[in-house]
């Protein structure tokens, strides 16, 4: 890793340059698909065509027969446990008998270079019984389908019941909502080396991840070795979004190396990603909001399905995070909900940035929408009359204890400026259809639309994702340690950082991120800057209290008076100043510290309990442009203020934010995998469409910084809540335009054009 | 696999001679995408990168036509002066792709895929242009039209190059539009160009995307000669537009896929030909 010897001084509140920034726009970055070992091979994985079959037989001779090629195997080539799985172990490293969805590993290859491996996988001669496949997620409900795997169709079902459930509002408005499935399309793909040791008793791999620790479990568990035999380093990471949080290449690459006893290098290319990883859940949602006539909302109804594809991944957990968000950042005392995430032969989903509350929150604020109408508010007013506070209960009985800005993140987000008016003859660029020069500026209509949203922060339900961090203190240079993943979030920089600020040294020093260390949990949940962020300041900390005595011993102060002041150790109470470089002088310091949130309970069969620890809240006004001729969209603006706690690095925070609008820009009027009896019609970045900077949008922020008295840097996850509440923003702006229902996500110019 | 740098048409001819199988590549930016997918097995390569003729183009004043040689890219058709000699053709190149492809992608290999969704295509088809071609044995001209022939599916013989494209230079009003699923480097969903010959008094309009291979909406332009004039003015209402894009439409055969559907395909190349339609006679309005 990088070294950065600060010139002024980067410590929070800065925007700190990234070491990892200069060598990524220089091209100089390894990210983990250009690490390259002498004597490797190439692994390749051969994928089900079908997605539901029996596996008759597996012929691997015609590819052992290629010259080049190594080894193949299989699934009776797995010494240990079969499966793996984030919270359920229900996937097959390799499909034995039966195949669930159209992408499943049934096999994997090594060979002398990957143009070998791909005719060895054309070899291999598979014989499947095509079943007939499970594709509909409510036959998944109502069991006229028998189950596809040992563990049922229904991955779970959990209710949220609270209140008076005869109650009726004077005002009832009821819609149905779905969306499609969602890709993380990070741009590395997903790359691993693994390395076996020479006994061939362990193995370490680098590899792009998002929770090494958790690779390594899952990995250990399938190899059959104890957890220190498998050695995980973190190759560069091109991104992730959730979509690494599963395993997807790490097993069969360990495991080829052990088989073949050389290094093993495997990467996807952009179609294999897209079978690869997990994705966003498609779902549908039907929601009944109850309100009084003034509109204050009284009742929340829904009933929530979400596709799981063939594999458990975390979906239970993301139901979970649906079903809990179904009220949005509103009041609301009375709450029927049921969800459901079920098991089926589509692509298995998972992970991804918003994690079931970006389903939820779609339906919940194009309700609002449709309750404002009702009541004669505007969006802005029935969002500030029902806005939640700090104190008030969700409606599992929780109450919210974070600060909760609600209203702040809405007026402060209706107090930027619009975007000024469509010129007379504007750059045809800047219309709807872009580049393809299908308007004039009289066919354009402009909507404004709304969305606010409400999202927990670490992981919930009694799960206890602590991070470790390591402080060392040397030679008047700090060394940290630990094993965040940086996906590209900037944990690295924000280290050096609280290292810079918490001990008055610039010079900060990062260790590889690997296993070497405890577990930091996973870079997901909007956590790693208030959990490893934590664990930091915490191991700085302790490494500072040693300074600190050191110094009063030295000088016959009391250690408890001194404090850092920018590089100088400093008596509060006297005249004593010294550089911290001074007094560190020939010291040795080196602490480790764990940083653990507070517990959080299990949910009831009601859906009741203290489920989440803290929450995070943001709002998002969208101007857009709209054709409704063609139903071609520009999304103009998008406004928004975000609460935040505290800013500790103003320009990675606003990257956070903008790259999160262009991601719920994709979800709102683009991106989704379009699957045909379970099978992927557009596994490419030519079809599965991504925001160019014509669709993206100018963003104006507000940070809403009110710190948290919980997060140990003050600072709130900033990560997930910039893309949660931009997509009904988005859809409600090209309603105002167009005056069309529009209850599906990704809009597309056909629902616009012939849509009700 | 052997590599042929070309620097010459003879030599491309010839070398194709000599290597039948061989697979002629200028951008690459089609050829590399197949090999990269695996839907093409690449043996022999002839390169055509560095044979200046394919990559020149000039106005021949007193035929009133432009030659554009086969490689030359995008990006040098979108900028002027080209562009300001076939406008529609500046606007489509605008369309293809990233900077990055515009920058090396031709006509040639427009041509040479012939996918429905060819951004040049279009523009080709209604300026009624005549592709050369030639092979070490003859030479020959076909109009765009005969050399179409459906999905990827064009009438070069496997030992033909084509070495360039003559449109007419015409007066009056023309454009390209395109309906994608984004606003940028996406491919055609369905697409649109017409011309406007003023001095011969006729409007030309193709389609893309919307059936095998480019359309003519040729009733439609009949329909529209009989009942407007289109010699040096042109005057209409927009009903008579509207019309004109309805009719038109009615000689696509759309499909649908995972891009989009065939009724909104149909839809909008009527919304496009209307548009188009309204830009000519507004233009014409402007000029007098
Ligand atoms: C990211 C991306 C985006 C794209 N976007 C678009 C788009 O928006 N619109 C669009 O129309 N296309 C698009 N394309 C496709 C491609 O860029 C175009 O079809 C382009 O015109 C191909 O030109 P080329 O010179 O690169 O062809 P090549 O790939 O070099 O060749 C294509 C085919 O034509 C043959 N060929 C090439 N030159 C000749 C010749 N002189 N004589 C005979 N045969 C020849 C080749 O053998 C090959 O079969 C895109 C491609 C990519 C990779």
């Amino acid at each position: 890793m990088a070294t950065t010897t600060a010139t002024s001084r980067a410590t929070l509140g800065t925007s700190a340059v990234r070491p990892d920034g200069l060598p990524k726009v220089q091209g100089r970055f390894a990210f983990a698909s250009d690490v390259w070992a002498d004597n490797m091979l190439w692994g390749a994985t051969l994928r089900s065509p079908h997605p539901h079959a029996r596996i008759r037989s597996i012929d691997v001779s015609g590819a052992l027969a290629i010259n080049g090629v190594s080894v193949v195997i299989t699934a009776d080539d797995v010494p240990g446990q079969l499966t793996y799985g984030l919270i359920t172990s229900d996937q097959p490293v390799f499909a034995r008998d039966v195949v669930r969805y159209a992408g499943e590993p049934v096999a994997a290859v090594a060979a002398d270079h990957p143009e070998t491996a791909r005719r060895a996988l054309d070899a291999i001669r598979v014989d499947y019984e095509v079943l007939s496949a499970l594709l509909d997620a409510e036959q998944a409900i109502d069991g006229s389908f028998a189950a596809i795997h040992p563990d049922g169709n229904v991955i779970r079902n959990q209710r949220v019941i609270r209140g008076d459930q005869s109650f009726v509002g004077d005002i009832i408005v009821e819609g149905s909502y779905e969306l499609g499935m969602q890709d993380q399309a990070f741009l590395g793909l997903e790359a691993a080396l693994a390395l076996p040791d020479e006994d061939g008793a362990g193995v370490e791999l680098f590899v792009a991840t998002q929770w090494l620790h958790e690779d390594q479990k899952q990995i250990a568990a399938c190899l059959d070795m104890p957890l220190e035999r498998v050695r995980i380093t973190l190759g560069g990471v091109g991104g992730a979004f959730g979509g690494r949080e599963d395993i997807s290449l790490q097993v069969h690459c360990c495991l080829l190396a052990l088989v073949t006893r050389r290094p093993i290098k495997m990467q996807y290319g952009r179609e294999e990603s897209f079978f690869g990883h997990i994705h966003r859940h498609p779902a549908r949602i039907v929601m009944h909001h109850h309100a009084d006539r003034d509109g204050t909302l009284r009742r929340v109804e829904a009933r929530a399905v979400f596709d799981g594809g063939a594999y458990a991944s975390t979906s239970s957990a993301v139901l979970i995070n649906a079903v809990t968000h179904m009220q949005g950042p509103y009041r609301c005392d009375i709450a029927t909900v049921d969800g459901y995430v079920v098991r089926t032969n589509n692509p298995p989903c998972g992970a991804m940035r918003g994690f079931g509350v970006v389903q939820a929150c779609f339906a919940h604020e194009s309700q609002m929408d449709k309750l404002a109408i009702a009541c004669g508010l505007s969006p802005v007013d029935i969002r500030l009359k029902n806005a939640m506070r700090t104190g008030d209960r969700l409606i599992t009985g929780q109450i919210v204890e974070s600060v909760a800005p609600v209203e702040r993140c809405i007026r402060e987000t209706a107090a930027l400026p619009m975007p000024a008016p469509l010129l007379d003859e504007p750059d045809a660029l800047d219309l709807p259809g872009g580049s393809g020069l299908t308007a004039r500026r009289s066919n354009i209509r402009r909507g404004v639309g709304w969305g606010v949203s409400i999202k927990n922060l670490m992981y919930s339900e009694g799960f206890d994702d602590y991070a470790t961090a390591r402080c060392r203190l040397a030679d008047g240079v700090i060394t940290l340690q630990f094993a965040t993943a940086e996906v590209g979030q900037g944990f690295v920089v924000l280290a050096q950082q609280i290292a810079r600020t918490v001990l008055g040294i610039d010079t900060v020093l990062l260790e590889p991120i690997s296993t070497a260390i405890g577990s930091a949990g996973s870079t997901s949940a909007s956590r790693q800057t208030w959990m490893s962020g934590g664990a930091v300041d915490g191991a700085c900390r302790l490494v500072r209290e040693q300074l600190f005595a050191h110094v009063g011993a030295t000088h016959d102060v009391d250690p408890l008076r001194l404090v850092i002041e920018a590089t100088d150790v400093v008596d509060t109470m006297g005249t004593l100043r010294v550089a911290v470089a001074d007094a560190a002088r020939g010291l040795v310091l080196d602490e480790t510290f764990e940083h653990h949130h507070r517990a959080t309970e299990e949910l009831d069969e009601n859906g009741q309990g203290n489920c989440h620890v803290a929450f995070a809240f943001v709002a998002h006004r969208a101007v857009v442009d709209v054709d409704p001729d063609l139903g071609l969209v520009k999304v103009v603006q998008i406004a928004t203020a975000q609460d935040v706690g505290r800013v500790l690095n103003p320009l990675a925070a606003l990257g956070q934010v903008e790259g999160g609008i262009a991601q719920g820009l994709g979800l709102a009027v683009m991106e989704e995998i379009v699957l045909v009896n379970g099978k992927m019609r557009n596994p490419s970045f030519t079809d599965y469409l991504l925001p160019t900077a014509l669709d993206a949008p100018d963003v104006v922020v507000t940070m809403i910084e009110e710190p948290e008295p919980q997060a140990p840097l003050g600072a709130k996850g900033i990560g997930e809540p910039p893309c949660i509440s931009v997509t009904p923003a988005i859809v409600a702006a090209i309603r105002d335009a167009t005056g069309k229902a529009l209850t599906r996500v990704p809009v597309r110019p056909q629902d616009i054009v012939f849509g009700d | 696999m052997t590599v042929i740098n070309a620097t010459t048409v003879d030599q491309v001819v010839s070398a194709l001679r000599e290597y039948p199988q061989a697979r002629l590549v200028q951008g690459g930016t089609d050829v590399m995408v197949e090999v990269n997918l695996n839907r093409a097995r690449v043996h022999d390569v002839i390169s055509l990168r560095r044979v200046n003729e394919l990559r020149r183009w000039h106005v021949d004043e007193e035929s009133g036509t432009l030659r554009i040689g086969a490689g030359v890219p995008y990006a040098e058709m979108e900028r002027a002066p080209l562009c300001l000699h076939v406008p529609a053709l500046g606007e489509a190149a605008r369309t293809v792709g990233a900077p990055q492809i515009r920058a090396t992608g031709s006509l040639g290999g427009n041509l040479g895929t012939c996918s429905p969704a060819g951004d040049g295509l279009p523009v080709l088809s209604a300026l009624d242009a005549i592709v050369h071609l030639r092979s070490a044995d003859d030479a020959r001209d076909v109009v765009v039209h005969d050399f179409m022939l459906g999905v990827k599916q064009n009438a070069k013989r496997a030992d033909e190059v084509i070495v360039a494209i003559t449109v007419p230079l015409l007066v009056g009003f023309q454009g390209y539009a395109k309906v994608g699923m984004r606003n940028a480097m996406v491919i055609s969903a369905a697409s649109a160009c017409l011309v406007h010959d003023a001095d011969n008094g006729n409007v030309r309009l193709a389609f893309g995307a919307v059936a095998p291979t480019i359309v003519r909406a040729r009733a439609a332009e009949v329909w529209l000669a009989e009942r407007v004039s289109l010699r040096n003015s042109m005057s209409l209402d927009g009903a008579i537009a509207r019309e004109f894009g309805q009719l038109a439409a009615k000689e696509c055969a759309p499909i649908d896929d995972h891009r989009s559907t065939a009724d909104y395909r149909r839809h909008a190349v009527a919304v496009l030909a209307e548009r188009l339609l309204l830009r000519a006679a507004e233009k014409q309005g402007r000029d007098e």
